[in-house]
Protein backbone atom coordinates (compact mmCIF):
# COMPACT_ATOMS: atom_id res chain seq x y z
CA UNK A 1 0.00 0.00 0.00
CA UNK A 2 1.56 3.27 -1.18
CA UNK A 3 1.40 6.19 1.63
CA UNK A 4 1.79 8.44 -1.02
CA UNK A 5 -0.32 11.82 -0.34
CA UNK A 6 -3.30 10.65 -2.51
CA UNK A 7 -3.90 8.04 -0.38
CA UNK A 8 -7.31 8.39 1.55
CA UNK A 9 -7.22 6.80 4.61
CA UNK A 10 -10.44 6.15 7.00
CA UNK A 11 -9.86 4.58 10.40
CA UNK A 12 -13.13 3.52 11.63
CA UNK A 13 -12.24 3.59 15.06
CA UNK A 14 -12.34 7.30 14.70
CA UNK A 15 -14.35 8.06 11.31
CA UNK A 16 -18.30 6.28 10.91
CA UNK A 17 -18.74 3.51 8.57
CA UNK A 18 -21.45 5.69 6.83
CA UNK A 19 -19.02 8.55 6.16
CA UNK A 20 -16.20 6.33 4.63
CA UNK A 21 -18.37 4.58 2.43
CA UNK A 22 -20.21 7.75 1.48
CA UNK A 23 -16.46 9.09 0.53
CA UNK A 24 -16.23 6.04 -1.20
CA UNK A 25 -19.15 6.76 -3.30
CA UNK A 26 -17.67 10.01 -4.46
CA UNK A 27 -18.56 10.50 -8.33
CA UNK A 28 -14.63 11.69 -8.99
CA UNK A 29 -12.99 8.93 -6.85
CA UNK A 30 -9.58 7.79 -8.06
CA UNK A 31 -6.25 6.74 -6.24
CA UNK A 32 -5.85 4.11 -3.63
CA UNK A 33 -7.88 4.16 -0.08
CA UNK A 34 -6.73 2.51 2.84
CA UNK A 35 -9.51 1.54 5.89
CA UNK A 36 -8.26 0.50 9.44
CA UNK A 37 -10.01 -1.02 11.97
CA UNK A 38 -13.12 -2.42 10.69
CA UNK A 39 -13.31 -4.63 13.88
CA UNK A 40 -16.02 -6.73 11.92
CA UNK A 41 -18.17 -4.16 10.56
CA UNK A 42 -20.94 -4.48 8.64
CA UNK A 43 -21.20 -3.47 4.85
CA UNK A 44 -17.53 -2.15 4.84
CA UNK A 45 -16.61 -0.20 1.56
CA UNK A 46 -19.90 -1.99 -0.08
CA UNK A 47 -21.50 -0.19 -3.71
CA UNK A 48 -17.70 1.27 -4.70
CA UNK A 49 -18.77 2.19 -8.13
CA UNK A 50 -14.82 3.42 -9.48
CA UNK A 51 -11.84 2.02 -10.58
CA UNK A 52 -9.81 2.55 -6.76
CA UNK A 53 -7.87 0.54 -5.23
CA UNK A 54 -9.01 -0.09 -1.74
CA UNK A 55 -7.14 -2.13 1.43
CA UNK A 56 -9.05 -2.76 4.48
CA UNK A 57 -6.90 -3.88 7.14
CA UNK A 58 -8.81 -6.32 9.68
CA UNK A 59 -11.80 -8.14 9.80
CA UNK A 60 -15.05 -7.30 8.10
CA UNK A 61 -18.68 -8.25 8.91
CA UNK A 62 -21.45 -9.14 6.82
CA UNK A 63 -21.56 -7.98 2.99
CA UNK A 64 -18.02 -6.22 2.65
CA UNK A 65 -17.36 -5.07 -0.64
CA UNK A 66 -20.92 -6.14 -2.04
CA UNK A 67 -22.13 -5.03 -5.36
CA UNK A 68 -18.72 -4.04 -6.40
CA UNK A 69 -18.37 -2.36 -9.24
CA UNK A 70 -14.62 -1.96 -10.82
CA UNK A 71 -12.79 -1.30 -7.68
CA UNK A 72 -9.64 -3.45 -6.52
CA UNK A 73 -10.63 -4.70 -2.67
CA UNK A 74 -8.21 -6.51 -0.78
CA UNK A 75 -9.40 -7.45 2.66
CA UNK A 76 -6.09 -8.46 5.14
CA UNK A 77 -8.21 -10.56 7.60
CA UNK A 78 -11.40 -12.58 7.43
CA UNK A 79 -14.75 -11.59 6.10
CA UNK A 80 -18.17 -12.08 7.30
CA UNK A 81 -21.62 -13.60 5.51
CA UNK A 82 -21.73 -12.62 1.59
CA UNK A 83 -18.11 -10.92 0.97
CA UNK A 84 -18.71 -9.68 -2.51
CA UNK A 85 -22.48 -10.69 -2.61
CA UNK A 86 -24.23 -9.27 -6.03
CA UNK A 87 -20.45 -8.61 -7.42
CA UNK A 88 -20.27 -7.09 -10.69
CA UNK A 89 -17.07 -6.30 -11.69
CA UNK A 90 -13.51 -5.69 -10.28
CA UNK A 91 -11.61 -7.46 -8.08
CA UNK A 92 -12.07 -8.56 -3.91
CA UNK A 93 -9.44 -10.11 -2.15
CA UNK A 94 -9.98 -12.10 1.13
CA UNK A 95 -6.35 -12.64 2.63
CA UNK A 96 -8.10 -14.62 5.51
CA UNK A 97 -11.03 -16.65 5.62
CA UNK A 98 -14.86 -16.23 4.55
CA UNK A 99 -17.97 -16.96 6.26
CA UNK A 100 -20.92 -18.40 4.00
CA UNK A 101 -22.69 -17.00 0.90
CA UNK A 102 -19.16 -15.95 -0.55
CA UNK A 103 -19.55 -14.15 -3.58
CA UNK A 104 -23.56 -14.96 -3.79
CA UNK A 105 -25.37 -13.84 -6.72
CA UNK A 106 -22.60 -11.89 -8.06
CA UNK A 107 -22.20 -11.05 -11.87
CA UNK A 108 -18.90 -10.47 -12.70
CA UNK A 109 -15.48 -9.69 -11.51
CA UNK A 110 -12.76 -11.81 -9.77
CA UNK A 111 -13.32 -12.89 -5.47
CA UNK A 112 -10.30 -14.49 -4.27
CA UNK A 113 -10.14 -16.10 -0.89
CA UNK A 114 -7.09 -16.78 0.18
CA UNK A 115 -8.29 -19.61 2.97
CA UNK A 116 -11.26 -21.09 3.47
CA UNK A 117 -14.60 -19.84 2.29
CA UNK A 118 -17.66 -21.62 4.72
CA UNK A 119 -20.80 -23.19 3.63
CA UNK A 120 -22.81 -21.73 -0.11
CA UNK A 121 -20.17 -20.28 -1.25
CA UNK A 122 -20.82 -19.09 -4.78
CA UNK A 123 -24.56 -19.72 -4.75
CA UNK A 124 -26.68 -18.47 -7.46
CA UNK A 125 -23.50 -17.20 -9.33
CA UNK A 126 -24.17 -15.18 -11.91
CA UNK A 127 -21.13 -14.75 -13.65
CA UNK A 128 -18.58 -14.20 -11.11
CA UNK A 129 -15.22 -16.02 -11.14
CA UNK A 130 -14.36 -17.20 -7.96
CA UNK A 131 -11.38 -19.02 -6.74
CA UNK A 132 -10.52 -20.71 -3.12
CA UNK A 133 -7.05 -21.55 -1.82
CA UNK A 134 -8.73 -23.62 0.82
CA UNK A 135 -11.51 -25.39 0.91
CA UNK A 136 -15.30 -24.85 0.68
CA UNK A 137 -18.45 -25.79 2.52
CA UNK A 138 -21.66 -27.58 1.92
CA UNK A 139 -24.34 -26.35 -0.81
CA UNK A 140 -21.59 -24.47 -2.47
CA UNK A 141 -22.47 -23.30 -6.22
CA UNK A 142 -26.16 -24.04 -5.63
CA UNK A 143 -27.68 -23.12 -8.53
CA UNK A 144 -24.59 -21.49 -9.90
CA UNK A 145 -25.74 -19.81 -13.19
CA UNK A 146 -22.81 -18.72 -14.75
CA UNK A 147 -19.13 -17.91 -13.98
CA UNK A 148 -16.66 -20.10 -12.14
CA UNK A 149 -15.38 -21.72 -9.32
CA UNK A 150 -11.96 -23.47 -8.43
CA UNK A 151 -11.23 -24.75 -4.83
CA UNK A 152 -8.26 -25.86 -4.56
CA UNK A 153 -8.63 -27.72 -1.29
CA UNK A 154 -12.33 -29.87 -1.15
CA UNK A 155 -16.05 -29.16 -1.24
CA UNK A 156 -18.46 -30.12 1.42
CA UNK A 157 -21.72 -32.07 0.60
CA UNK A 158 -24.18 -31.00 -2.26
CA UNK A 159 -21.71 -29.39 -4.49
CA UNK A 160 -23.22 -27.92 -7.26
CA UNK A 161 -26.88 -28.82 -6.47
CA UNK A 162 -29.10 -27.70 -9.15
CA UNK A 163 -26.38 -26.02 -10.77
CA UNK A 164 -27.06 -24.18 -14.30
CA UNK A 165 -24.12 -23.65 -16.81
CA UNK A 166 -21.56 -22.49 -13.77
CA UNK A 167 -18.12 -24.61 -14.03
CA UNK A 168 -16.58 -25.86 -11.14
CA UNK A 169 -13.16 -27.24 -10.77
CA UNK A 170 -11.91 -28.88 -7.55
CA UNK A 171 -8.92 -30.07 -6.85
CA UNK A 172 -9.32 -32.01 -3.57
CA UNK A 173 -12.25 -34.27 -2.42
CA UNK A 174 -16.14 -33.51 -2.96
CA UNK A 175 -18.13 -34.89 0.03
CA UNK A 176 -20.72 -35.36 -2.38
CA UNK A 177 -22.50 -33.49 -5.33
CA UNK A 178 -25.79 -32.00 -5.43
CA UNK A 179 -28.54 -33.01 -7.54
CA UNK A 180 -27.71 -32.62 -11.51
CA UNK A 181 -24.07 -31.78 -10.94
CA UNK A 182 -21.51 -34.50 -12.25
CA UNK A 183 -17.69 -34.56 -13.04
CA UNK A 184 -16.89 -34.00 -16.35
CA UNK A 185 -14.03 -34.69 -18.60
CA UNK A 186 -11.38 -31.73 -18.51
CA UNK A 187 -10.44 -30.35 -22.20
CA UNK A 188 -7.75 -29.10 -23.63
CA UNK A 189 -9.87 -25.70 -23.38
CA UNK A 190 -10.64 -26.16 -19.76
CA UNK A 191 -7.12 -26.51 -18.84
CA UNK A 192 -6.32 -23.44 -20.19
CA UNK A 193 -9.36 -21.87 -18.38
CA UNK A 194 -8.56 -22.95 -15.38
CA UNK A 195 -4.63 -22.31 -15.76
CA UNK A 196 -5.80 -18.06 -17.04
CA UNK A 197 -8.14 -18.51 -12.74
CA UNK A 198 -5.41 -20.03 -11.53
CA UNK A 199 -2.41 -17.29 -13.16
CA UNK A 200 -4.83 -14.31 -12.20
CA UNK A 201 -5.47 -15.32 -8.75
CA UNK A 202 -1.92 -16.10 -8.03
CA UNK A 203 -2.16 -19.52 -8.03
CA UNK A 204 0.84 -20.46 -10.72
CA UNK A 205 2.17 -23.66 -8.96
CA UNK A 206 -0.40 -25.36 -9.43
CA UNK A 207 -1.03 -28.22 -11.78
CA UNK A 208 -4.02 -28.07 -13.92
CA UNK A 209 -4.07 -31.99 -14.23
CA UNK A 210 -4.68 -31.81 -10.26
CA UNK A 211 -8.07 -30.57 -10.70
CA UNK A 212 -11.59 -31.90 -11.81
CA UNK A 213 -14.25 -30.56 -13.62
CA UNK A 214 -17.87 -30.04 -12.20
CA UNK A 215 -20.65 -28.84 -14.02
CA UNK A 216 -24.65 -29.26 -14.64
CA UNK A 217 -25.90 -32.78 -16.72
CA UNK A 218 -28.95 -30.61 -17.50
CA UNK A 219 -31.52 -33.38 -16.54
CA UNK A 220 -32.90 -31.08 -13.97
CA UNK A 221 -33.31 -27.58 -15.91
CA UNK A 222 -34.95 -28.89 -19.03
CA UNK A 223 -38.50 -28.87 -19.13
CA UNK A 224 -39.72 -32.46 -20.37
CA UNK A 225 -43.00 -33.46 -20.70
CA UNK A 226 -42.71 -37.02 -19.36
CA UNK A 227 -42.24 -35.41 -15.60
CA UNK A 228 -44.66 -32.67 -15.75
CA UNK A 229 -46.63 -34.46 -13.46
CA UNK A 230 -43.72 -33.73 -10.98
CA UNK A 231 -43.11 -30.25 -11.64
CA UNK B 1 -32.08 -13.17 15.33
CA UNK B 2 -30.62 -13.31 18.47
CA UNK B 3 -27.32 -12.86 19.09
CA UNK B 4 -25.16 -14.90 21.44
CA UNK B 5 -22.09 -14.85 23.17
CA UNK B 6 -19.91 -16.90 25.19
CA UNK B 7 -16.16 -16.56 27.29
CA UNK B 8 -14.36 -19.32 29.07
CA UNK B 9 -11.09 -17.86 30.75
CA UNK B 10 -8.20 -19.88 30.87
CA UNK B 11 -6.00 -17.43 32.40
CA UNK B 12 -6.90 -16.24 35.62
CA UNK B 13 -5.61 -13.07 36.02
CA UNK B 14 -8.46 -12.26 33.39
CA UNK B 15 -11.13 -13.24 36.02
CA UNK B 16 -11.70 -9.81 37.32
CA UNK B 17 -12.79 -8.78 34.33
CA UNK B 18 -14.91 -10.95 33.29
CA UNK B 19 -17.73 -8.83 33.42
CA UNK B 20 -16.28 -6.36 31.47
CA UNK B 21 -15.39 -8.13 28.47
CA UNK B 22 -19.14 -10.14 28.83
CA UNK B 23 -20.80 -6.97 28.79
CA UNK B 24 -18.85 -5.59 25.58
CA UNK B 25 -19.77 -8.49 23.76
CA UNK B 26 -23.29 -8.73 24.90
CA UNK B 27 -23.68 -4.86 23.50
CA UNK B 28 -22.00 -5.77 20.85
CA UNK B 29 -24.61 -7.82 19.63
CA UNK B 30 -27.48 -5.38 20.46
CA UNK B 31 -28.63 -4.96 16.92
CA UNK B 32 -29.37 -8.85 16.54
CA UNK B 33 -32.11 -8.59 19.18
CA UNK B 34 -32.89 -5.78 21.06
CA UNK B 35 -36.18 -6.61 22.80
CA UNK B 36 -34.11 -9.16 25.94
CA UNK B 37 -30.98 -10.16 27.51
CA UNK B 38 -29.89 -12.38 29.43
CA UNK B 39 -26.33 -13.45 31.35
CA UNK B 40 -25.07 -16.37 32.91
CA UNK B 41 -22.07 -15.98 34.89
CA UNK B 42 -19.96 -18.48 36.92
CA UNK B 43 -17.69 -17.82 39.46
CA UNK B 44 -18.91 -13.58 40.44
CA UNK B 45 -18.19 -13.99 44.75
CA UNK B 46 -21.13 -11.42 44.92
CA UNK B 47 -23.37 -13.10 43.13
CA UNK B 48 -22.72 -16.60 44.12
CA UNK B 49 -20.18 -16.62 46.97
CA UNK B 50 -17.29 -19.17 47.29
CA UNK B 51 -18.98 -22.33 48.97
CA UNK B 52 -22.30 -21.85 48.89
CA UNK B 53 -25.29 -22.94 46.09
CA UNK B 54 -27.20 -19.79 44.51
CA UNK B 55 -30.86 -20.04 42.81
CA UNK B 56 -31.82 -17.18 40.75
CA UNK B 57 -34.98 -16.16 41.07
CA UNK B 58 -37.52 -14.01 38.77
CA UNK B 59 -40.81 -12.55 40.01
CA UNK B 60 -40.88 -13.61 43.20
CA UNK B 61 -42.99 -10.90 44.58
CA UNK B 62 -40.96 -9.89 47.91
CA UNK B 63 -37.95 -7.86 48.51
CA UNK B 64 -34.75 -9.30 48.69
CA UNK B 65 -34.69 -8.26 52.76
CA UNK B 66 -37.76 -10.53 52.82
CA UNK B 67 -37.02 -13.40 50.88
CA UNK B 68 -33.90 -13.41 52.75
CA UNK B 69 -35.65 -13.57 55.91
CA UNK B 70 -38.31 -16.52 54.70
CA UNK B 71 -35.84 -18.63 53.34
CA UNK B 72 -33.69 -18.36 56.26
CA UNK B 73 -36.52 -19.44 58.60
CA UNK B 74 -37.90 -21.95 56.59
CA UNK B 75 -33.99 -23.94 56.00
CA UNK B 76 -32.89 -23.48 59.64
CA UNK B 77 -29.68 -22.01 57.84
CA UNK B 78 -28.73 -17.63 56.94
CA UNK B 79 -29.47 -17.49 53.14
CA UNK B 80 -28.26 -14.17 51.46
CA UNK B 81 -30.49 -12.52 48.79
CA UNK B 82 -28.53 -10.22 46.57
CA UNK B 83 -30.49 -8.09 43.92
CA UNK B 84 -29.25 -7.90 40.54
CA UNK B 85 -31.82 -5.50 38.75
CA UNK B 86 -34.83 -7.65 38.47
CA UNK B 87 -33.18 -11.37 39.37
CA UNK B 88 -32.69 -11.91 42.65
CA UNK B 89 -29.68 -14.61 44.09
CA UNK B 90 -30.51 -16.43 46.84
CA UNK B 91 -27.06 -18.29 48.32
CA UNK B 92 -26.56 -20.47 51.24
CA UNK B 93 -24.75 -23.71 52.42
CA UNK B 94 -27.11 -26.14 51.38
CA UNK B 95 -28.45 -28.25 48.79
CA UNK B 96 -29.27 -26.70 45.74
CA UNK B 97 -32.67 -28.80 45.42
CA UNK B 98 -33.69 -28.07 49.25
CA UNK B 99 -32.99 -24.39 48.69
CA UNK B 100 -35.14 -24.41 45.07
CA UNK B 101 -38.23 -26.15 47.01
CA UNK B 102 -37.89 -23.44 49.58
CA UNK B 103 -37.80 -20.43 47.24
CA UNK B 104 -41.20 -22.71 45.29
CA UNK B 105 -42.94 -23.04 48.42
CA UNK B 106 -42.24 -19.82 49.80
CA UNK B 107 -43.27 -18.08 46.23
CA UNK B 108 -45.21 -20.10 44.48
CA UNK B 109 -45.85 -17.59 41.42
CA UNK B 110 -42.29 -17.16 41.46
CA UNK B 111 -40.00 -18.23 38.62
CA UNK B 112 -36.24 -20.01 39.13
CA UNK B 113 -34.34 -19.44 35.87
CA UNK B 114 -31.17 -21.15 37.12
CA UNK B 115 -29.25 -22.66 40.10
CA UNK B 116 -26.32 -24.40 41.28
CA UNK B 117 -22.92 -24.00 42.59
CA UNK B 118 -20.62 -21.16 41.74
CA UNK B 119 -23.55 -20.07 38.41
CA UNK B 120 -25.58 -16.96 38.59
CA UNK B 121 -28.52 -16.34 35.76
CA UNK B 122 -29.95 -12.53 35.31
CA UNK B 123 -32.60 -12.46 32.84
CA UNK B 124 -34.24 -9.24 32.14
CA UNK B 125 -36.58 -7.69 28.78
CA UNK B 126 -35.61 -3.96 27.74
CA UNK B 127 -32.14 -2.98 25.82
CA UNK B 128 -29.31 -5.04 26.16
CA UNK B 129 -27.31 -1.52 26.84
CA UNK B 130 -29.53 -0.53 29.58
CA UNK B 131 -29.71 -4.41 31.11
CA UNK B 132 -26.27 -4.98 30.70
CA UNK B 133 -25.95 -1.50 33.45
CA UNK B 134 -28.82 -2.63 35.48
CA UNK B 135 -27.19 -5.92 36.24
CA UNK B 136 -23.68 -4.31 37.13
CA UNK B 137 -22.57 -6.72 34.57
CA UNK B 138 -19.31 -4.13 34.05
CA UNK B 139 -17.64 -5.55 37.38
CA UNK B 140 -18.33 -9.08 37.50
CA UNK B 141 -15.64 -11.68 38.06
CA UNK B 142 -15.88 -15.56 37.35
CA UNK B 143 -14.17 -17.58 34.70
CA UNK B 144 -16.64 -18.07 32.26
CA UNK B 145 -20.04 -16.28 31.22
CA UNK B 146 -22.72 -16.66 28.49
CA UNK B 147 -24.94 -13.86 27.33
CA UNK B 148 -27.74 -13.43 24.41
CA UNK B 149 -29.71 -10.63 23.33
CA UNK B 150 -33.15 -11.91 21.99
CA UNK B 151 -35.52 -11.28 19.27
CA UNK B 152 -38.12 -12.87 19.97
CA UNK B 153 -39.84 -14.86 17.38
CA UNK B 154 -41.64 -18.19 18.82
CA UNK B 155 -42.84 -16.51 22.28
CA UNK B 156 -43.52 -13.72 24.11
CA UNK B 157 -41.35 -11.03 25.62
CA UNK B 158 -41.18 -11.64 28.94
CA UNK B 159 -38.41 -12.53 31.48
CA UNK B 160 -39.71 -16.27 31.13
CA UNK B 161 -38.82 -15.95 27.04
CA UNK B 162 -35.14 -14.55 27.59
CA UNK B 163 -32.55 -16.87 27.51
CA UNK B 164 -30.37 -18.25 29.11
CA UNK B 165 -32.49 -21.25 30.08
CA UNK B 166 -30.59 -22.88 33.00
CA UNK B 167 -33.23 -25.99 33.48
CA UNK B 168 -29.86 -28.53 35.09
CA UNK B 169 -27.65 -27.85 37.89
CA UNK B 170 -25.38 -25.64 36.84
CA UNK B 171 -26.18 -25.88 33.44
CA UNK B 172 -27.59 -23.07 30.54
CA UNK B 173 -28.22 -22.82 27.07
CA UNK B 174 -28.69 -19.75 24.44
CA UNK B 175 -30.01 -20.05 21.60
CA UNK B 176 -29.66 -18.36 17.77
CA UNK B 177 -32.29 -20.04 15.79
CA UNK B 178 -36.10 -21.81 16.16
CA UNK B 179 -37.31 -24.88 16.66
CA UNK B 180 -40.48 -25.29 14.55
CA UNK B 181 -42.20 -28.42 15.84
CA UNK B 182 -41.25 -27.58 19.87
CA UNK B 183 -45.16 -27.60 20.92
CA UNK B 184 -45.47 -31.06 20.17
CA UNK B 185 -41.82 -31.80 22.13
CA UNK B 186 -43.24 -29.89 25.07
CA UNK B 187 -46.29 -32.32 24.99
CA UNK B 188 -44.15 -35.29 24.85
CA UNK B 189 -42.14 -34.04 27.63
CA UNK B 190 -45.21 -33.01 29.68
CA UNK B 191 -46.17 -36.32 29.40
CA UNK B 192 -42.88 -37.85 31.18
CA UNK B 193 -43.82 -35.28 34.10
CA UNK B 194 -41.31 -32.50 32.75
CA UNK B 195 -42.76 -28.77 33.83
CA UNK B 196 -42.44 -26.10 31.76
CA UNK B 197 -42.01 -22.35 32.65
CA UNK B 198 -43.02 -20.96 29.58
CA UNK B 199 -44.09 -21.18 26.26
CA UNK B 200 -40.38 -20.62 24.17
CA UNK B 201 -38.94 -23.10 21.84
CA UNK B 202 -35.53 -22.46 23.23
CA UNK B 203 -36.87 -24.18 26.57
CA UNK B 204 -38.04 -26.97 25.24
CA UNK B 205 -34.47 -27.99 23.44
CA UNK B 206 -33.01 -27.09 27.21
CA UNK B 207 -35.23 -29.34 28.91
CA UNK B 208 -34.96 -32.14 26.31
CA UNK B 209 -31.19 -32.14 26.77
CA UNK B 210 -31.58 -32.21 30.54
CA UNK B 211 -33.90 -34.98 30.03
CA UNK B 212 -32.01 -37.01 28.19
CA UNK B 213 -28.79 -36.50 30.64
CA UNK B 214 -31.12 -37.06 33.48
CA UNK B 215 -31.64 -40.64 31.38
CA UNK B 216 -28.43 -41.04 30.99
CA UNK B 217 -27.01 -39.93 28.18
CA UNK B 218 -23.23 -37.91 27.66
CA UNK B 219 -24.18 -34.02 26.15
CA UNK B 220 -22.39 -35.49 23.08
CA UNK B 221 -25.86 -38.03 22.88
CA UNK B 222 -28.01 -35.56 24.34
CA UNK B 223 -27.60 -33.14 21.42
CA UNK B 224 -27.31 -35.58 18.79
CA UNK B 225 -31.04 -36.68 19.77
CA UNK B 226 -32.05 -33.33 20.04
CA UNK B 227 -30.95 -33.29 15.77
CA UNK B 228 -32.67 -36.16 15.29
CA UNK B 229 -36.00 -34.77 17.23
CA UNK B 230 -36.19 -30.91 16.43
CA UNK B 231 -37.07 -29.32 13.55
CA UNK B 232 -35.43 -25.86 12.96
CA UNK B 233 -32.33 -23.76 12.94
CA UNK B 234 -30.39 -23.87 15.84
CA UNK B 235 -26.44 -22.43 17.10
CA UNK B 236 -26.65 -23.69 20.64
CA UNK B 237 -23.66 -22.88 23.53
CA UNK B 238 -24.17 -24.92 26.23
CA UNK B 239 -22.42 -24.40 29.46
CA UNK B 240 -21.81 -25.65 33.04
CA UNK B 241 -19.67 -24.89 36.09
CA UNK B 242 -16.56 -26.79 34.18
CA UNK B 243 -17.43 -26.42 30.45
CA UNK B 244 -19.01 -24.98 27.51
CA UNK B 245 -20.20 -26.74 24.22
CA UNK B 246 -20.78 -25.26 20.46
CA UNK B 247 -23.17 -26.85 18.18
CA UNK B 248 -24.66 -26.05 14.76
CA UNK B 249 -27.32 -27.72 12.82
CA UNK B 250 -26.45 -29.23 9.65
CA UNK B 251 -28.08 -26.42 7.64
CA UNK B 252 -25.80 -23.86 9.70
CA UNK B 253 -27.96 -20.73 8.60
CA UNK B 254 -27.39 -19.39 11.97
CA UNK B 255 -23.35 -17.73 12.30
CA UNK B 256 -21.25 -18.64 14.29
CA UNK B 257 -17.13 -17.96 15.40
CA UNK B 258 -15.02 -19.15 17.49
CA UNK B 259 -11.71 -17.73 19.33
CA UNK B 260 -9.31 -19.42 20.83
CA UNK B 261 -5.74 -18.11 22.77
CA UNK B 262 -3.73 -19.24 25.29
CA UNK B 263 -5.25 -17.09 27.55
CA UNK B 264 -9.61 -17.47 26.81
CA UNK B 265 -11.78 -19.45 24.35
CA UNK B 266 -14.44 -17.42 22.85
CA UNK B 267 -17.70 -17.69 20.90
CA UNK B 268 -20.35 -15.15 19.55
CA UNK B 269 -22.74 -14.94 16.37
CA UNK B 270 -20.35 -12.34 14.77
CA UNK B 271 -16.64 -11.58 15.20
CA UNK B 272 -17.90 -8.15 16.07
CA UNK B 273 -18.64 -8.99 19.48
CA UNK B 274 -15.03 -10.42 20.02
CA UNK B 275 -13.18 -7.48 18.66
CA UNK B 276 -12.52 -6.17 22.19
CA UNK B 277 -11.09 -9.28 23.43
CA UNK B 278 -7.18 -8.56 24.44
CA UNK B 279 -5.02 -10.43 22.28
CA UNK B 280 -7.95 -11.25 19.52
CA UNK B 281 -5.59 -10.01 17.17
CA UNK B 282 -3.34 -13.06 17.19
CA UNK B 283 -6.16 -15.52 18.08
CA UNK B 284 -7.16 -18.45 16.30
CA UNK B 285 -10.49 -17.90 14.35
CA UNK B 286 -12.55 -19.96 12.96
CA UNK B 287 -16.54 -20.95 12.11
CA UNK B 288 -17.64 -24.34 13.82
CA UNK B 289 -18.54 -26.98 10.95
CA UNK B 290 -22.35 -27.85 10.91
CA UNK B 291 -23.12 -31.35 13.49
CA UNK B 292 -19.96 -30.80 15.15
CA UNK B 293 -19.56 -30.36 18.70
CA UNK B 294 -17.23 -28.10 20.06
CA UNK B 295 -16.32 -28.22 24.01
CA UNK B 296 -14.11 -27.02 25.97
CA UNK B 297 -13.75 -28.17 29.55
CA UNK B 298 -11.64 -26.50 32.93
CA UNK B 299 -10.67 -29.90 33.17
CA UNK B 300 -8.96 -30.48 30.05
CA UNK B 301 -7.04 -27.68 28.72
CA UNK B 302 -7.69 -29.49 24.95
CA UNK B 303 -10.31 -28.77 22.63
CA UNK B 304 -12.78 -31.98 22.23
CA UNK B 305 -14.78 -32.03 18.89
CA UNK B 306 -16.63 -34.52 17.76
CA UNK B 307 -18.86 -35.27 14.98
CA UNK B 308 -22.52 -36.32 15.01
CA UNK B 309 -23.67 -39.20 13.61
Amino acid sequence: MSTAIDTLIFDLSTTTLREANQALHAEDLTGEVLITNPRGAHAVAAGVDAEVQITVEGHVGYYAAGMNKHAAITITGNAGVGVAENMMSGRVHVQGNASQSAGATAHGGMLVIDGDAAARCGISMKGVDIIVGGSIGHMSAFMAQSGRLVVRGDAGEALGDSIYEARLFVRGEVSSLGADCIPKPMSQEHHSELRELLDAAGYSDDDTRDYTRYGSARRLYHFRVDNAASY
Amino acid sequence: MCGIVGLHLRNPELYPRLGKLLTSMLCEMEERGADSAGVAVYGDPTWSPPGTVTVSVLESGLTAGELSEALTAQLGTEVSVHQADATQLASAVTDVEELKTAVAEIAPEALICGFGQDLAVLKGVGHPRDLAEAYGLRSAEGWQGVGHTRMATESAVTPGGCHPYAVGDGQCMVHNGSFSNHATIRRELRRKGVEFDSENDTEVGARFIADRMIEGSGLEQAVDALAENFDGFYTLLVSDRDSFAVVRDAIACKPAIIAETEDWVAMASEYRALAELPGVEDAILYEPEPNRIYAWSRKQAELKEVAIA
